[in-house]
């Protein structure tokens, strides 16, 4: 289970760690092994808590990281480019010789908790046990049941590819004597029953705060600052508090809805990391997913009195003289067929005026959008944006956003868009060459076996 | 617009030979209705059609062009019917030029449609290539004064015994074939074949591939300008309000037409009728009503809407009787034919007479129709059939044909190109009936099945033009036409009942008909019409029944099969798919099988699917698919083959995945991300088609055997490797989740 | 007025500014191989090449086009004298209607371009956007692997050539 980063600013903390505790004392990074077990009959676990163990793992986004573009699932492998080198996820498949087959649930639990591998080795923090220490004995047996009944996958974790002296995993002792605070979750009795059990999944095994909670200089998530934006995968993760920078305010029906369906009227269409998110989300139990939309919309504060849809939409006003020319032109003629084209949500383009992504404090989720675009999910209804990464350059891109920005927004005008551009149009190609094809791609044929 | 498509008839006229002289448009028009007489039935569409002339003709210079009127869309028999002329007639495949339907050129042979262009215009063709051959060697026999047996045929010249070449060109004189053809012909022998059974390169792919003009899309006739016609925003809106100043003052645009609901405008160029269209769409109001049913409740939809009810097949054996009963339920959503080009036609009107373009897979009753709905008579309105998109169907080529005419007309002189938008298609083309079959049978103490009922609740599958109250503009016009009555085709084609009578061998069966007049949306014929899901319906429940008797799913078919042609297609298509009883599949795969003769009369088609399924995610994909198929005699192998594939990868992606969408108002699967369809991360690693070629036999039509067969064996193979049987489409990953999860 | 460089030519081109490629191509220049599908980006139809790149000529107006080279299939080769990903086509017999072929050639010459060799795997996921009906997909990636191959033997050929 060595996690994988979702950010370079982890590794290079972890850097600083290694500098700081270099020294650390052999008790502090020695872990037992655990004994190897056989590994369970499926059949002996209890269907039931298989059943909630799978909707667990879709909280937890279990499969995002733990399983490759084109891979099989829970196999792990997905590559993440960092300027440190390449981290590789593990493979949670009840595979005995390069899974977790031969974990017991003592070793399972003890790895959610204290981010050890069965034979007592430290786990990059990238794997969020800081936030699985909230997660209760009961659900990580079901998840350990879950697990255990996938179908093993036989597939050897890659090496990962880091300098020297990531590379050593005592270091990682070190980072955890700083930030692992191995706090257990506790109800706010004051609260719901609802709102607690919301609390405790997005603290918990959701891990929320892994993205939308900023990091300070060694990596850890700043307790201060819960919830006010961080990032994931070259994207924006907005501000969750009352600082968000939704037009229209979010609440417990909207997050509910949108967490749900993967849209909003209001808000538009989860994409990047998110929509991975909420698409783990549309198989889970309403109870959870009402749950945190109440826990977070109280997180976020009281709405203001300006964002509501109308007020929002009645701001809008035709593009000023000042406005970018060369973007509005653009705007018009490349964006305005959908998103001005009165089809609705979510396929036709939300009102940007609505849109988040014009309102956040940068533009790299509206840059990130209109380079990649919306690809469809195969056989399914879903929202389809083409990209535009290979018919826009990056001049004609910062013209578009500078227009977006002073026409749907009040904000003020970005500054450093096209640097922006560029790198988002770099870690787009990166990203892209990293996948070897799209989910579920076919084996290859030679290796299958006649009937 | 260049020659193959049109065959211009003064160019005819001056390269011509006497023969072209014979024929006259009177006479073509004559044998639109069926000749008198109680001759002997003639072979194909020569029943019709009799008049040799109408079929082929022959220039003094020796160039050939055969007729059919048939329309090529895609499935590539414009190459085969040249093959049949040019292997019957002793010239090489390069000689013949093939004219697709025209009402002014091409004999009536009415749609396009049920697999019949091999069987009746391939049989005609190939009937009236060998009687010509036939004429021109009795023809030189004459001359030369030889007795006929001793001449031959090679490279378009008679050849005698001494060396003395008489070429068809020499031999043709006036009205030598504007005779009937002969219920019988001298057909070569198959063993002889050079052109016919060979996989020839299909003549219409260079041009496609090139960029050369290709499809009606493609047209561009001298100061031709573009319309767009803006659709109400559901069945039965009314057009309220519509002031369409502002958009007649846009650039290019040179006239708004209204004529009650229907609506269009007509500019200079493409782009400026598309800005207007969107001007017109912004000024119209309308008012709508909430007619729809529950898209999520078809299955009370249907049968509980009034139906008429036939016992459509019955068998009894009173002394079987079964021991083990299995009832279950099927249904099918309405689906799109889903082209991928929207219907596009162009037409002219000029001198009180239409010509229109278009890729209407019926000329002569698409004709009909817009002659109707004008008000004008049939013989001064001319439909020329050019390609288009595949349109597996009747989509929206009718109507946009209708919309083009009607628009046309207005605009007296100048050539109109209409080209329908993608929301337009996918909303207002009629769609694949909804479907719901309920099947119960037993197993007797031999593991056989003793008793079959078999029930299907279905529309028509054919709405198809001849009235002008088919088409949406004569829907739409204010002195509007009503949709014509539906009503059930005819066994034993049949529609909804299409394949509903197995063709395995029961005891005791009976077979029920339930024919739904009420047509909550708007349908029309789908490949393969009702075979589809009846196939998919049966076929399913073999293997249910299968299980249930414990049986291996291709033994107990053939158990059931004494078709032998049905048998060899069935083991062929186990043979090569290395199917094994009691096989076991590697982890989350599954094997499945399946099998139909189309229509119960046209070809065999057997396929075995391997399909894998991902049970974290629901999602299934075909992996490989091995079908063996027997059409007959076989003229294009390659055609053949690139049929039943893609028989198979388009009925995988409506079983996988298709279903229309729709409010109580509104149909709101109007695109690719609300109307999703394959894509190539669905596509299987292999597909492998094992024809069983069948010289001198009949063609039997092929191109829609393949959509019941393969959907029957996508589902079955899900149901092996997941042990669910889901028996709603589509199959979708959702279904599967739940399935699994259950 | 503005000069559009198609197919290794200048063309002055009198249509607004926000009009989309597909109609300069199909309406001003009356080239064919560009289709209309969608007009949404959604279905590949219309899919040309951009200084090198597939791009979607529907969603694509005149006014991001001003000194781009743009490619359509059109200016590949000919009947007479194709180039490989056209020899490849009609050699797999790679069409039943033929509409989506195409876009779907100028997408694949697009990946030959920047990847001479692709997999199995990378090509089906480069014709992802783009979308086939009569379910001739099999034959089109034979047809891009054929292709490969070709562009191959052409380049070895004309190395062999200019190596003598």
């Amino acid at each position: 289970m060595a996690g994988m980063a979702r950010s370079p600013r982890i590794i290079a903390s972890i850097v600083a760690v290694a500098l700081i505790v270099g020294a650390a004392a052999f008790a502090v990074v020695w872990r037992p092994a655990i004994a190897a077990i056989e590994r369970p009959s499926p059949a002996s676990f209890d269907p039931a808590v298989i059943k909630r163990g799978r909707e667990l793992a879709a909280l937890g986004n279990c499969n995002s990281c733990h399983t490759r573009q084109g891979g099989q699932d829970f196999a792990g492998g997905l590559p993440v480019p960092t300027p440190f080198g390449v981290i590789y996820s593990s493979n949670i498949t009840p595979d005995p010789e390069t899974g977790i087959g031969q974990w017991s649930e003592a070793a399972f639990a003890r790895a959610m908790m204290t981010g050890v591998d069965r034979e007592g080795r430290h786990l990059y923090p990238t794997f969020p046990y800081d936030h699985f220490t909230n997660v209760t004995d009961e659900d990580d047996r079901a998840l350990y049941a879950f697990l255990m009944t996938r179908p093993p996958v036989h597939a050897p974790a890659r090496p990962n590819e880091l300098m020297f002296p990531l590379d050593q995993r005592p270091v990682i002792a070190g980072w955890k004597l700083l930030f692992l605070r191995g706090e257990t979750f506790r109800p706010d009795p004051a609260k719901s029953a609802e709102w607690n059990h919301g609390a405790y999944l997005v603290d918990g095994l959701a891990h929320c705060g892994s993205c939308h909670t900023p990091r300070n200089a060694l990596g850890a998530e700043r307790a201060s600052a819960q919830f006010a934006g961080g990032e994931a995968d070259n994207w924006r993760a907005y501000a969750l508090n009352d600082r968000a920078h939704a037009p229209v305010s979010w609440n417990a029906e909207s997050l509910y809805a949108y967490l749900r369906n993967g849209w909003h009227p209001d808000h538009g269409t989860a994409r990047g990391p998110m929509a991975e998110v909420v698409s783990n989300l549309s198989t889970v139990s309403d109870r959870d997913v009402r749950a945190i939309a109440i826990y977070m919309a109280d997180i976020s504060g009281a709405p203001k009195p300006e964002s509501d849809r109308g007020a929002v939409l009645a701001q809008v006003e035709p593009a000023s003289a000042q406005a970018d020319a060369a973007g509005a032109a653009i705007y018009a003629a490349a964006c305005a067929s959908c998103h001005e084209s009165g089809r609705p949500l979510p396929y036709g383009g939300v009102n940007l005026a609505l849109s988040t992504a014009v309102t956040s404090p940068d533009p790299r989720n509206l840059a990130n959008t209109v380079l990649s675009g919306v690809a469809a999910v195969a056989g399914e209804r879903s929202p389809i944006m083409p990209g535009f990464a290979d018919s826009m350059t990056d001049a004609q891109v910062t013209s578009l956003l500078n227009y977006l920005r002073a026409r749907f927004s009040k904000e003020q005008p970005w500054t450093g868009v096209e640097k922006t551009v560029a790198d988002a149009r770099r870690s787009q190609t990166a990203l892209l060459q990293s996948s070897v094809g799209p989910r579920n791609a076919p084996a290859d044929p030679s290796q299958r076996d006649q009937p | 617009m260049n020659a193959p498509v049109i065959l211009d008839r003064r160019r005819v006229l001056q390269g011509g030979g006497a023969l072209i002289v014979s024929f006259s448009l009177g006479r073509a028009l004559a044998q639109e209705g069926s000749p008198a007489g109680a001759a002997p039935k003639r072979p194909g569409s020569l029943a019709v059609a009799p008049y040799l002339d109408s079929w082929l003709r022959i220039d003094a210079d020796g160039r050939i062009t055969a007729f059919t009127g048939k329309a090529e869309l895609g499935q590539g028999f414009k190459t085969a019917f040249q093959q049949i002329a040019a292997e019957q007639l002793d010239v090489p495949f390069e000689a013949i030029h093939v004219v697709t339907a025209d009402t002014q050129l091409t004999a009536n042979e009415g749609y396009t449609a049920g697999s019949h262009s091999m069987q009746d215009s391939g049989t005609a063709i190939l009937n009236a290539a060998a009687q010509v051959r036939e004429l021109l060697i009795a023809q030189a026999a004459g001359r030369l004064g030889l007795a006929a047996e001793n001449l031959r045929t090679e490279n378009g010249a008679v050849i005698a015994p001494d060396g003395r070449r008489l070429t068809y060109g020499e031999l043709v004189a006036a009205d030598l074939l504007h005779v009937q053809a002969q219920p019988q012909s001298k057909l070569k022998d198959p063993a002889s074949f050079k052109i016919m059974g060979h996989a020839v390169p299909r003549v219409d792919i260079p041009a496609k591939v090139t960029g050369g003009e290709a499809y009606v899309q493609d047209m561009r006739l001298s100061g031709m300008v573009h319309a767009r016609v803006v659709r109400p925003p559901s069945y039965g809106a009314q057009l309220v309000e519509c002031d369409s100043a502002a958009v007649e003052r846009l650039p290019g645009v040179l006239k708004v037409v209204r004529d009650g609901n229907f609506l269009a405008v007509i500019a200079n160029k493409e782009f400026q009728a598309i800005k207007a269209m969107n001007a017109l769409a912004a000024a119209a109001k309308w008012k709508e009503s909430q007619n729809l049913p529950k898209q999520d409740d078809l299955l009370n939809v249907l049968t509980g809407l009034p139906s008429q009810d036939s016992i459509i097949f019955e068998r009894s054996d009173p002394s079987v009787s079964g021991q083990k009963t299995l009832e279950a339920t099927y249904t099918r959503p309405y689906q799109s034919h889903g082209s991928i080009g929207p219907s596009c036609a162009v037409a002219h009107f000029v001198d009180d007479a239409m010509t229109v373009w278009t890729h209407t897979q019926g000329v002569y009753p698409d004709r009909q129709a817009i002659a109707e709905m004008l008000r004008m008579s049939p013989a001064s309105v001319r439909l020329i059939h050019v390609e288009g998109s595949g349109c597996y169907g009747h989509n929206g080529a009718d109507d946009v044909a209708a919309d083009a005419a009607l628009i046309a007309r207005a605009l007296p002189g100048r050539p109109v190109r209409v080209q329908w938008m993608r929301e337009q298609e996918h909303a207002w083309e009629p769609f694949g009936p909804a479907m719901v079959t309920k099947l119960k049978a037993s197993i007797d103490g031999g593991g056989r099945i003793a008793d079959w009922n078999f029930a299907v609740w279905s529309n028509t599958h054919s709405m198809r033009p001849g009235n002008a109250g088919t088409l949406l503009a004569a829907q739409h016009m204010a002195q509007a036409f009503a949709v014509p009555p539906p009503k059930p085709l005819p066994l034993p084609e049949g529609g909804g009942d299409r394949n509903a009578i197995p063709l395995y061998t029961f005891a005791n069966a009976r077979v029920v008909h339930h024919f739904i007049a009420a047509m909550p949306l708007r349908i029309s014929a789908m490949r393969g019409l009702g075979a589809y899901h009846n196939v998919f319906s049966i076929e399913s429940f073999m293997d249910e029944l299968a299980g249930l008797a414990g049986a291996d799913p291709v033994e107990f078919r053939l158990r059931h099969l004494e078709d032998p042609r049905g048998r060899d297609v069935v083991e062929k298509a186990a043979q090569e798919f290395g199917w094994k009883q009691d096989r076991k599949p590697p982890p989350g795969r599954g094997y499945g099988f399946a099998f139909a003769r189309y229509k119960n009369l046209a070809a065999y088609c057997a396929i075995a699917s391997e399909v894998e399924v991902n049970s974290e995610t629901g999602r299934a994909r075909l992996l490989r698919a091995v079908a063996a198929v027997d059409s007959g005699q076989v003229v294009n192998p390659d055609g053949l083959t690139n049929q039943i594939e893609g028989a198979i990868m388009q009925s995988m992606s409506w079983t996988l995945y298709e279903s229309v969408s729709f409010d109580d108002t509104r149909i709101t699967s109007i695109d690719w991300q609300t109307y999703p369809i394959l894509r190539f991360d669905a596509v299987p690693d292999r597909i492998d088609v094992h024809i069983i070629n069948r010289p001198g036999q009949p063609f039997l039509g092929s191109g829609e055997t393949g959509q019941g067969p393969a959907a029957a064996s996508i589902a079955n193979a899900i149901a092996h490797a997941t042990g669910k049987r889901l028996r709603d489409l589509p199959l979708t990953r959702k279904r599967i989740k739940d399935a699994i999860d259950a | 007025m503005m000069t559009l460089k198609v197919n290794g030519q200048d063309n002055q081109i009198d249509a607004d500014p926000d009009t989309p490629l597909l109609y300069v191509l199909r309406d001003d220049l009356k080239l064919n191989a560009a289709k209309f599908g969608c007009g949404l980006g959604q279905c590949g139809s219309c899919t040309v090449i951009v200084d090198g790149k597939a791009v979607l000529s529907c969603v694509t107006p005149l006014v991001l086009l001003k000194g781009k080279q743009v490619t359509t299939l059109e200016g590949l080769g000919t009947v007479s004298a194709p180039a490989p990903i056209q020899r490849a086509f009609m050699e797999e017999q790679a069409a039943q209607c033929g509409y989506c072929i195409a876009g779907m050639m100028m997408r694949a010459q697009a990946l030959l371009l920047r990847n001479p060799k692709p997999t199995d795997a990378e090509i089906r996921a480069e014709l992802q956007p783009n979308l086939c009906r009569c379910g001739t997909h099999m034959r089109i990636l034979r047809a891009v692997h054929r292709a490969a191959r070709l562009m191959d033997t052409a380049d070895a050929s004309a190395n062999a050539r200019s190596g003598q």
